[in-house]
């Protein structure tokens, strides 16, 4: 080009612009800088290649190494299953009530029920499993519906009350408010909170008793000591699913409750629901 | 290089270099945009999504209003610990009723793209009422005003013309009945086989417990059926996807 300009002071072309009589060097680029450059062009076409990339009128195109998000992760996922295929074989066909003398097994089913748990049972019954109101506590021994390990494999593959599982447990206390006189039912508050040896008025109790054994013993029995066919809790000790006060007993009396679990059979796979019953059992209170 | 040296021209001229990045842009977009309009591959056909019934199409609403996407994603990513936690990764026809999607790109709670039916209705009351009542470490904030704020399905209909006019394929049918199927959802007792006809799948259940009909309820309807709607276990992935 005729119109090239030297920099006096360097020596160096410069562009030609002119700010105020400054002026523009015109170094090249740094060779490690455009090497750098055309190497990932090069990379570049390569992937474009080896992956799926570029659309085309119905689709795009697959790429060499035919790998898609889907395969990815279906490969993945059959790899871990892989790795544990052995462990989940025994699982499976393991007898559970004496899983406990497979140390092995029984490490690796409570280890991977404590995954599930924490993943899908935390949110209701707490990350440490201590529950909360109206979520019971799975770490005593106290169970609506059986602490065996077939009672809780039962529960959680079909839960308790919902409408999704025929199997579901399903058990409905009616809501006494319709049925009982308010005195009918402070009387018989009077005799629960007796029955856990709570404070409570002595000259209520043998009204409370009588009406207790009418409308509330054929399902939590004559002394109050629950069933778990029906998933009546226990009334007789200090363990209360919605509280044990008068305030909590007057309205679990009036309005009834109705607890609901998911049946996780229908959500996590047979090893899943077989190691978060191992774990639950293994929190301590299993029978 | 005399041919780049003529950029000048370009430079100098607004009008010139206005039009010339417009056609550079328009290039790189019909690139890019184009082809999803018909690529075969871009929504799979799946069997079950259907429109949102107009109590979840309302709790949707609320669930927008409040910003909930700020925190929950709807969109299970195709990653093992994503599918072990969550559930079947998200596929696109599952959303192709929402207007618009939920997706989201930021979790400070966890995703709820399969939170239907994984709760009972009183445990979402619970959460909502008192977040920490049932989950401790949790950071949501409370949203008890929702089971005291009434709502009757006003402008339902209207809610249902304007998603059909964006392309959602409400027929004549449900749109005539939509008031009716609003408040029939939370009603267990009424005959709701017309709603559960037009909407399968659909929860008929008094969410919050209340005799009224409140914005929980409907926000409570609209999670139940989150992610329910695809049957998996018919649900072959093609793997070019």
């Amino acid at each position: 080009m005729s119109d090239r300009k030297l920099d006096e002071e360097t020596g160096v072309e410069t562009t030609g612009h002119s700010w105020d009589g400054i002026e523009e060097l015109n170094n090249p680029l740094p060779r490690w800088w455009l090497w750098t450059l055309y190497i990932t062009i090069i990379w570049g076409i390569g992937y474009t290649i080896a992956y799926p990339a570029w659309p085309m009128i119905s689709g795009a195109t697959a790429g060499m190494k035919e790998w898609s998000t889907r395969g990815n992760v279906a490969q993945d996922i059959a790899s871990h299953q892989e790795q544990n295929a052995e462990l989940v074989t025994a699982l499976l066909a393991a007898e559970m009530t004496v899983l406990r003398e497979d140390a092995d097994l029984n490490r690796y089913a409570v280890a991977r029920g404590g995954a599930v748990f924490r993943a899908q049972c935390s949110q209701c019954h707490g990350s440490g499993a201590a529950g909360a109101v109206g979520y019971p506590n799975l770490l005593d021994n106290d169970w609506l519906w059986g602490g065996s390990m077939e009672a809780i494999i039962h529960t959680v593959r079909h839960g308790v009350r919902n409408d999704t599982d025929d199997d579901a447990h399903y058990s409905e206390m009616p809501a006494f408010a319709d049925l009982l006189e308010k005195e009918e039912i402070a009387a018989t508050i009077e005799y629960v909170l007796s029955l856990s040896k709570q404070e409570h008025d002595q000259t209520l109790v043998p009204i409370g008793a009588e009406l207790f054994a009418d409308n509330c013993s054929s399902c939590h029995g004559d002394a109050g000591l629950g069933d778990p066919d029906m998933g009546a809790p226990n009334l007789a000790d200090a363990i209360w699913l919605y509280g044990g006060n008068r305030d909590a007993l007057s309205y679990t009396i009036e309005n009834a409750r109705f607890g609901v679990m998911p049946a996780w059979g229908q959500r996590l796979s047979e090893e899943d629901v077989r190691a978060v019953s191992a774990y639950v059992h293994a929190l301590g209170g299993g029978e | 290089m005399a041919f780049l040296d003529k950029h000048a021209i370009l430079e100098k001229s607004p009008t010139l270099l206005l039009t010339a990045s417009l056609l550079v842009v328009t290039i790189g977009g019909i690139v890019e945009i184009a082809p999803l309009f018909w690529l075969e591959n871009t929504i799979e056909d799946v069997e079950g999504v259907r429109p949102y019934s107009p109590l979840e199409l309302t709790g949707r609403d609320i669930y927008i209003r409040e910003g909930c996407y700020t925190c929950h994603s709807q969109m299970i990513r195709p990653m093992r610990d994503e599918v072990e936690r969550y559930g079947h990764y998200s596929l696109a026809a599952e959303s192709k009723y929402d207007h618009p999607h939920q997706w989201g790109s930021k979790r400070t709670g966890p995703d709820v793209a399969r939170v239907g039916g994984r709760y009972s209705d009183t445990w979402h009351v619970d959460h909502l009422m008192d977040p920490q009542s049932v989950v401790p470490e949790s950071i949501m904030p409370k949203y008890a005003f929702l089971a005291d704020a009434k709502i009757d399905g006003e402008h339902i209909e209207a809610l249902l013309k304007t998603h059909r006019f964006v392309g959602v394929p409400y027929t004549d049918e449900q749109i005539a009945s939509a008031s009716a199927d609003f408040k029939v959802q939370v009603d267990p007792d009424e005959d709701w086989d017309g709603l559960v006809e037009r909407y399968p799948g659909a929860v008929v259940s008094n969410f919050d417990g209340q005799p009224e009909l409140t914005e929980m309820d409907a926000l409570i309807a609209y999670l139940q059926i989150l992610g329910t709607m695809v049957d998996f276990s018919t649900f072959t992935p093609d793997a070019s996807r």
